[in-house]
């Protein structure tokens, strides 16, 4: 399983948090199309707490956080 | 001169006396203004090696050549003076509506001097400037001091003004303002405390000119747009205010958690800014000409509607305390705002003393007749010790000497979480090691705004760098300290910087000021005035070994979260960091910095 979790204005609409299903060669892309969440709201893609790129795949039972651009202090 | 009143208000306390002076053209075209002009006032009228509290150190209140026009934000104000808390420079910045008020009333900057005999309150209404008893203010709270002071002159007067704190030389005191804004580090409301000065109001009839008000217009309106359109100045600050961040960092590991003894809480959220937004928020409050309204106003369980917490605070009170409970958190930022406490300071205290607690370094019966307790999480204890701080009372007592000395009474010194005796902000250096480089190189101590790596390291603005990497980040500290310095200096907020970048203020401060800054220039300016408050906390006798972080930052691996297993790798970056800067190896500015700055 993979664990989703959605911030800041990208929860408008949206649950906090969403479960996918773990298959070989998901993506964040993948996750991203099936949220319907377009790429350019999304400044921030962590998997694990780490930068990420949107196109490696992913393992099972990682945890991402999505974040559209924020700052703040 | 356009954009500057071209006044400065000299008050000496102890003569009584009140004198009008043409501000120094010279010192503001290579010193901007706000904080860097203050700062130069004060490196050339005082010895910097004076006791913070004597009559001898100066209070300098000070607007920037922006402050009052119709720039966005151009409403900030400065409070300069040499610092109790840390012995360094300070400059705490402020919004609200007062900063605008006093320009308007035809004044770039008030100096005071001395120390009054009896407790005072300074009115300010255009010309007409008078030094006034103000026995029946002292001991007041700040709302009531406000409400007191607006009766006698009307609600388009604005108060800034310390609270009990203040008063009580607590040396995370605040300079409050309009209620419930403040210049709160450094203890900057102590040294107001200290020359008997209750308040200052503000009153002022008096336009500011500009050099070309078709231009200024036109370039404010340009700039208005960028800031609207940007999704963070646009958008995230706006609907969430700056605890949006609480999640972003918490998710990257690097909020601090117990006094930094950890950096990551899967209990975020219940404090995060969504949460905020969904339960206790009633509605946003923008400073004056501000696009952006990142403040919030919330209502408290007992019904008060007030100020609502900034990240900082929810960070220092909640996960650094321990507590998720944002109506404790907003209750004790609300008796900050009335006892004039800096809330950045004040729940880091709290959380140093529950680590000493926690370590046995205070015992049970010590605090058993103060009735509160000191374990980490207790809502009820966030807002009991803050009170008791502000009052200087039982504990309290101690705690209001700030967490270095705090720790320092009790024999543990590492435990105080701060840089220059001064407590560092929400975000773990050991995940953002340029943020950590800023953190141990600012000149007014441990501080986030004096250089916010934050913005590229975690938010990618204006590019995204490799937070655990120490690549480049000297070069970039650099670049982030003087353009700070420049901002402050100009009378704007901060926050602008997500939006505009070098080019935009220099389109603002040429088109209001009339003057000619390049990008170069202004920058150049940036990087004089950090350099001028270097010297002054050299010559303070705030040597560069104090460039530093806490032993537990550079030790102690972060024991769990997203970035698990890392430390401040600091001595990596220091050399580095001298070397741009134009310091010898030791740190201090070489004689050509110097020269070429033209300091």
């Amino acid at each position: 399983m993979i664990k989703v979790k959605l911030f800041a204005t990208l929860r408008e609409g949206r649950e906090n948090e969403i479960d996918f299903e773990f298959f070989p060669g998901i993506n964040g892309r993948f996750i991203l199309e099936k949220l319907a969440i377009p790429e350019k709201q999304v400044a921030i893609f962590l998997v694990n707490g780490r930068d990420y790129s949107l196109d490696e795949p992913l393992s099972d039972g990682d945890v991402i956080a999505i974040f559209p651009p924020v700052g703040g202090g | 001169m356009y954009g500057y009143a071209g006044k400065i208000l000299r008050i000496n306390l102890t003569n009584q006396t009140i004198k009008v002076e043409d501000l120094n053209a010279e010192w503001a075209k290579k010193y901007i203004g706000g904080r860097g002009l203050a700062s130069k006032y004060l490196y050339e009228e005082i010895n910097p090696k004076v006791e913070p509290f004597s009559p001898e150190n100066k209070l300098i209140i000070t607007t920037g050549p922006l402050t009052g026009t119709s720039v966005p934000t151009g409403g900030r104000y400065m409070v300069v003076t040499k610092s109790p808390l840390t012995g360094a420079i300070a400059c705490s910045n402020s919004g609200g509506f007062f900063g605008a008020e006093l320009k308007a009333a035809g004044y770039d900057m008030i100096i005071l001097e001395g120390k009054a005999p009896k407790p005072v309150y300074i009115a300010i209404e255009d010309d007409k400037v008078e030094i006034k008893d103000a026995t029946h203010l002292w001991g007041k709270l700040v709302y009531e001091t406000t409400d007191l002071l607006k009766q006698e002159y009307g609600d388009k007067a604005k108060v800034l003004a310390i609270g009990p704190a203040g008063e009580k030389l607590v040396r995370i005191a605040a300079v409050m303002n309009d209620y419930d804004r403040a210049a709160g580090r450094s203890g900057v409301g102590a040294v107001m405390g200290s020359k008997n000065v209750k308040a200052i109001v503000a009153k002022g009839s008096k336009g500011v000119s500009v050099a070309d008000e078709q231009k200024v217009k036109d370039v404010v309106a340009s700039k208005i747009k960028i800031i609207r359109e940007n999704p963070v100045t646009g958008e995230g600050l706006p609907a969430y205010g700056t605890a949006i961040l609480v999640n972003i960092i918490n998710e990257h590991g690097i909020f601090p958690v117990a006094n930094f003894q950890k950096a990551y809480t899967p209990e975020a959220d219940k404090i995060s800014g969504e949460t905020m937004a969904k339960t206790i928020l009633t509605k946003k409050h923008a400073c004056f000409r501000c696009p952006i309204a990142c403040g919030r106003v919330v209502r408290l369980k007992d019904g008060k509607e007030v100020g609502g917490p900034e990240y900082e605070t929810v960070w220092s009170y909640g996960a650094n305390c321990e507590v998720y409970d944002l109506n404790a958190i907003s209750e004790a930022n609300y008796w900050c705002n009335q006892y004039g406490l800096d809330t950045i300071s004040t729940g880091a205290t709290i959380a140093a003393a529950m680590e000493l607690y926690q370590k046995g370094y205070i015992k049970d019966d010590e605090i058993a007749k103060d009735g509160l307790s000191l374990k980490f999480g207790d809502p009820e204890a966030i807002v009991g010790w803050t009170i008791k701080i502000g009052k200087r009372e039982g504990l309290g007592d101690k705690m209001a000497e700030g967490s270095y000395r705090l720790c320092e009474a009790y024999g543990a010194p590492d435990l105080s979480m701060s840089v220059k005796k001064q407590e560092l902000p929400a975000y773990d250096p050991r995940g953002v090691q340029g943020h950590g480089l800023v953190y141990a190189t600012a000149n007014r101590g441990g501080c986030h705004v004096r250089g916010y790596l934050i913005s590229a390291e975690i938010s990618g603005i204006p590019q995204k760098l490799d937070r655990f990497s120490t690549e480049g980040k000297a070069e970039w500290a650099k670049i982030f300290q003087d353009l700070t310095a420049v901002i402050d200096s100009l009378g704007m907020c901060l926050f602008t910087s997500f939006a505009l970048g070098l080019k935009d203020y220099v389109d603002l401060m040429n088109a209001v000021c009339g003057t000619d800054y390049t990008e170069e220039t202004l920058l150049a300016a940036g990087e004089r005035i950090y350099n001028l408050e270097r010297l002054f906390n050299l010559k303070a006798g705030i040597d560069p070994s104090q460039d530093t972080l806490p032993k537990r930052l550079l030790e102690e691996p972060i024991p769990e979260g997203p970035s698990k297993g890392v430390v401040h790798k600091l001595s990596d970056l220091l050399p580095k960091y001298y070397e741009v800067r134009g310091w010898d190896e030791k740190g201090y500015p070489k004689e050509e910095t110097l020269k070429r700055l033209e300091i």
